[in-house]
């Protein structure tokens, strides 16, 4: 066969399959509404998890660790332990916060200032703000914080990342749940096209009976199907993609507002290019996987006895 | 051209449909294959268009032994034949044009030359009038020259037809019989099995005969007559 007929055959069983999608409005529209919805769960998840990270990302600078001395402890003991952090590597810089000073800071708010009045003694420890070095991963700042914890003089270890890390733990948990359910959603998606095309097939088995007495191929027989898997695919992926961006849509104003009241400026990400890509590709490969599963299925019963 | 050796054919189960058949059909020849009902003609052509396997046994058509064909080899094996099926077999939701058209486009032919040959087939059995119509809006007789016209559109060497009569009275039979002919003068090689004895000996070519899955009698010289008495 020449390349100009076999492309002419291609695109006959492409535009063919179109038509006959375009024959069924109503059942091909459940069918891509269906393998949409299934698209679009995993993809939801993506952007979420991107979300995650973004907003993980913008706190994860602040890894400051406040020590707490014993109450009573003398200054000079705060000012020789900063001294002898600030001399040890891995660790930027650190902040002397004097009971005194932080009184001083409460007693701004007037709530404060009169319960503080009320107190005899200053109620308060120095405070030790140590900022570690960019470079130090999380375990080394585990190390670091155990350590201090158990310097003499100290009271209590707070290290602030501890939530980031917290959140991170969870967005790792979250994006392992969109690879589950990208794998389940798409085998899902296989299935619901390999069941669509099944049907489709046994309204055609005369047809596609007498083409393999004829002596159409396997690959004859399976091309058309092939491109109404694939269609199914993308028009499926096409609706996954909008009701994302819908989606992102009509929560990107809320959650706008949330973050606010938290000063903080989060965004949700948007359907990016990896998405789309992966949507697209997710939907077309299981498209026409499920297809190629169906019609290899009633071939196999079509071979010669021998 | 087509010669069958010592085959023997067993449906799962069932006893044996072919035992021990040993045929020859000679390049350019037109021979009937007769018999009762279950006698096992629709098996031989089966076995010639690879549609089923022999149990054991060798079936070579224009040289080639099919056992040693594979199943991927089965279509090329299948576009190289002409076949007329039982009960025709044509496709009702196309037209007469496109029902002839599909072993070109099987074959993977271009547009033009599908155009070509597809009228030349449906004006070689006088249907080009209709090519346009569904079969079913087609006769009996129409129909069954629409399937002959779809058999012989890739010009095939060989043609097999498994009771082209079946449902036709005796003149659209003997108009049928009278285009094989036709065709087999232009030099295609036909097998045609019918259990219409009458109709086979009218037309005097040569009568393999079948009884009981075996070969009772076969005659050994094409006596190629004139058509009727
Ligand atoms: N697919 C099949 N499975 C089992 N038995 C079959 C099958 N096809 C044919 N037979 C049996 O094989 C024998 C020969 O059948 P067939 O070749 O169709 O005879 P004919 O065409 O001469 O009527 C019959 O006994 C028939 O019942
Ligand atoms: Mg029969």
């Amino acid at each position: 066969m020449s390349t100009g007929i076999w492309l002419a055959r291609h695109a006959q069983n492409m535009l063919g399959a179109l038509g006959a999608l375009s024959r069924n409005p109503v059942g091909t529209f459940l069918t891509v509404a269906v393998i949409g919805i299934a698209l679009a769960l995993p993809a939801a998840l993506n952007v979420l998890v991107q979300t995650g990270k973004s907003a993980a990302g913008n706190w994860s600078d602040v890894r400051d660790f406040s020590v707490y001395m014993t109450p009573a402890t003398p200054l000079v003991r705060a000012e020789s332990l900063a001294g002898e952090l600030r001399k040890r590597s891995g660790i930027d810089s650190v902040q002397l916060v004097t009971a005194d000073a932080a009184v001083a800071e409460l007693g701004k708010d007037p709530v404060f200032a009169n319960a503080l009045a009320a107190l005899e003694g200053n109620p308060l420890p120095h405070t030790l703000v140590v900022r570690p070095a960019p470079e130090m991963d999380s375990e080394q700042l585990g190390k670091l914080s155990t350590e201090l914890q158990k310097t003499p003089d100290v009271d209590l270890v707070k290290l602030d990342l501890q939530w980031a890390q917290r959140l991170n733990a969870g967005l790792d948990f979250l994006a392992r749940l969109g690879w589950i359910a990208a794998v389940l959603l798409g085998a899902a998606v296989l299935v619901i096209v390999g069941n669509t095309i099944r049907l489709d097939i046994q309204t055609r088995t005369e047809e596609i009976e007498v083409a393999k007495l004829l002596g159409a191929t396997d690959t004859f027989v399976r091309r058309p199907f092939l491109y109404l898997g694939l269609w199914y695919g993308l028009f499926g992926s096409l609706v996954a993609v909008l009701i994302l961006a819908i989606s992102l849509w009509v929560l990107g104003a809320p959650v706008a507002r949330l973050a606010g009241l938290y000063g903080s400026s989060l965004e949700l990400a948007g359907v990016g290019l990896g998405t789309l890509g992966a949507v697209l590709g997710g939907g077309l490969l299981a498209g026409w996987s499920g297809a190629w599963l169906a019609v290899s299925r009633h071939l196999s019963g079509l071979r010669p006895k021998d | 051209m087509i010669r069958f050796e010592n085959v023997t054919k067993r449906y799962d189960g069932a006893r044996e449909a072919l035992s021990n058949v040993s045929i020859e059909v000679a390049a350019g020849e037109l021979a009937f294959l007769t018999g009762r009902s279950g006698a096992g003609k629709s098996t031989v052509l089966k076995l010639v268009a690879l549609i089923e396997r022999p149990t054991r046994g060798q079936v070579i058509v224009d040289g080639r032994p099919l056992g040693k064909l594979g199943y991927h080899e089965i279509p090329a094996h299948r576009q190289q034949i002409g076949m007329v099926f039982q009960d025709n077999r044509l496709l009702n939701d196309r037209s007469a044009y496109e029902n002839v058209a599909l072993p070109l486009i099987i074959s993977g032919i271009g547009e033009r030359e599908i155009g070509r040959r597809t009228r030349a087939a449906l004006d070689q059995v006088g249907l080009l009038d209709r090519e346009k119509y569904p079969p079913r809006a087609l006769s009996a007789g129409e129909q069954q020259r629409l399937a002959i016209a779809r058999a012989i559109v890739s010009r095939p060497k060989v043609l097999i037809a498994d009771e082209p009569t079946g449902n036709l009275d005796p003149d659209l039979s003997l108009e049928i019989m009278t285009l094989f002919r036709r065709l087999n003068e232009v030099g295609v090689t036909m097998l045609i099995a019918s259990h219409d004895l009458q109709l086979v000996q009218k037309f005097g070519s040569r009568r393999i005969v079948l009884s009981g899955g075996q070969v009772s009698s076969s005659d050994t010289v094409d006596r190629a007559a004139g058509v009727g008495t």
